[in-house]
């Protein structure tokens, strides 16, 4: 698989729900290098869901304008592709078959299609699994083929919609590693919404802390650790711990109690 | 590393469990035909042996199963079941037609579902058989005037079982596959068709059972050919086995379509634990 990243530039971005209504964010700025773990951290509700589904084409901002390598984005692309918080895999097909979905659209001839399948689900481990229906999986092994449907269509930036949020500690924390892992290697950005502190600092490059009303960035961190990263590293946790004073900042700043509460509950490990 | 004997013992188990359960479904079903064929020829004899009602010996068991070869030598039950079939057939592919696309934008227009059902609801409840008067003023063809009636009987199930089908579908599918580049025609073809096949083939099941019981008495009416002609025509002329073996071609026909039906809604669900 041959994949490259893209320079992300956000200017301006703002989005509101109603003409009327107040912003979710507005004036929003933000930066991306090729190839960069970007992760969005904040509570529930500060719009960093709503960022990532503009971001991939599938929301249209109300003001503001985002470029990917000087190109102008206004709709969906399979160049940047979306994992969401559940797979939603399609159960009428098998594995291979949605895993190739993408370029089924894309109107790939079958023999290359089903190359290129076999190399994503080489990928995430599950070439033994290509006929199993998707209904006989695991929870991580159908956000394994959820990620490899993503792969496969060699996108330049994958957004992750809080995508392991739902999975046992122990498949999170492998598919934590993993996609940081394949990223890396072939090169491609990334953008993860999470309000996981630990996967922010597992998977980033770079993290920001969303908070307020309407959203804005109030912290960025560069996130300097060598990789693998373990959770039980003095300087995964130094991380940990730094991105924890600064949520909890942002939280006591932008809002109640209930927020302070959450940012417990979010940092908790896994 | 896993032991084969354990698995093949448990492949066995479960085969013999399947063997088991298909030999009782047969057995059941052929006592179940058995005992109606008994009742069936206990009446017809207790008919034949009354000589208030021997004139009417006809209907049992043993001269209908007789008057078979008679109907097939004289062509009378393949006119009959090929006018009958080409109704129904012609009836329930309009109702497919109209019903699927219009089910679909119910399901996918919450303006339209809500500007419609009203109306739509009203037309449902109207009697099929009651639309005849209209249909043969409308309609230069008896013919046509009976795949009217089938097709009005039979569009609302298709409709409405299409419609709820896709208010049942996961939005995300949608979603995801937006995302992955699906066109306008391929989302219809590749995702809401497949998504919803099961619910278009319950609710064409429930049409076709619809339309079998609309078709004979439509067919009562004015033509000269069909099942529902057969039987007035053996009414008419006391042939009283040929009446009786129209009634039982119609409830094989019925019967067998259905099953069918019941096949293809297996076939295409993929709900896990539809049987």
């Amino acid at each position: 698989m041959s994949i490259r990243g893209v320079n992300i530039s956000i200017k301006g971005l703002g989005y509101r729900y109603s003409s009327r209504g107040n912003p979710t964010f507005s004036n929003l700025m933000l930066e991306s290098p090729r190839g960069e773990a970007l992760a969005i951290i904040g509570r529930s509700g500060c719009g960093k869901s709503t960022l990532l589904h503009i971001i991939a084409g599938l929301n249209r901002p109300t003001e503001g304008t985002m470029h990917f390598d000087d190109k102008k984005i206004e709709g969906p692309s399979s160049r940047w592709v979306m994992m969401f918080q559940a797979p939603h895999l399609f159960p009428w097909m098998k594995v291979s078959q949605n895993v190739g979905v993408g370029l089924g659209f894309a109107g790939w001839p079958e023999k290359e299609k089903a190359e290129r399948v076999a190399e994503a689900l080489k990928l995430v481990e599950l070439s033994d699994y290509a006929d199993t229906n998707v209904q006989d999986l695991s929870g991580g092994q159908q956000q394994r083929v959820a990620l490899a449907r993503s792969l496969v269509m060699e996108p330049e930036l994958l957004l992750l919609d809080e995508p392991f949020s739902a999975l046992d500690a122990f498949t999170r924390a492998s598919l934590q590693r993993d996609v940081r892992s394949i990223a890396k290697r072939l090169g491609f950005n990334l953008i993860i919404v999470t309000h996981d502190i630990d996967e922010a600092v597992l998977m980033a490059d770079r993290a920001l802390i969303m908070a307020g009303a309407p959203g804005k960035i109030v912290h960025e961190f560069e996130v300097n650790l060598t990789d693998p990263r373990q959770r039980q590293d003095p300087a995964v946790q130094s991380m940990r711990a730094r991105l924890m004073d600064a949520f909890h900042t942002a939280a006591q700043v932008a809002g109640s109690p209930a927020e302070n509460a959450e940012a417990e509950t979010a940092s908790e490990p896994a | 590393m896993s032991n084969p004997a354990p698995a093949a013992g448990l492949a066995g188990t479960r085969t013999s469990r399947a063997a088991e359960a298909t030999a009782r479904g047969v057995l059941n079903f052929s006592l179940g035909l058995l005992i109606l064929a008994a009742l069936w020829w206990l009446g017809g004899y207790m008919i034949s042996i009354n000589p208030k009602t021997q004139s009417f010996a006809g209907f049992g068991l043993i001269p209908t199963l007789q008057s078979f070869p008679e109907l097939w030598n004289l062509g009378k039950l393949q006119n009959a079941i090929t006018a009958s079939g080409y109704r129904l057939g012609t009836g329930m592919l309009i109702a497919i037609a109209i019903g699927v696309p219009i089910g679909i934008i119910m399901g996918r227009s919450k303006r339209f579902r809500e500007l419609s059902n009203s109306s739509f609801q009203f037309l449902r409840m109207i009697s099929p058989l009651s639309w005849m008067p209209i249909a043969v003023f409308v309609f230069a063809a008896w013919d046509h005037s009976i795949i009217f009636l089938i097709a009005i009987a039979s569009v609302w199930p298709v409709m409405f079982s299409t419609a709820a089908g896709l208010a049942k579908v996961d939005p995300a599918w949608f979603k995801v596959a937006r995302n992955l580049g699906a066109t306008p025609v391929q989302m219809l073809t590749q995702i809401i068709l497949p998504a919803i096949s099961f619910d278009i083939f319950t609710g064409i099941r429930l049409a076709l059972g619809i339309a079998w019981v609309v078709l004979v008495p439509a067919e009562l009416l004015g033509v000269t050919s069909g099942l529902g002609y057969a039987i007035k025509d053996a009414r008419e002329t006391l042939s009283y086995d040929h009446l009786t073996a129209m009634v039982l071609t119609i409830g094989v026909i019925g019967y067998v379509l259905d099953t069918c039906c019941a096949l293809l809604v297996k076939r295409y669900s993929w709900h896990r634990g539809d049987a």
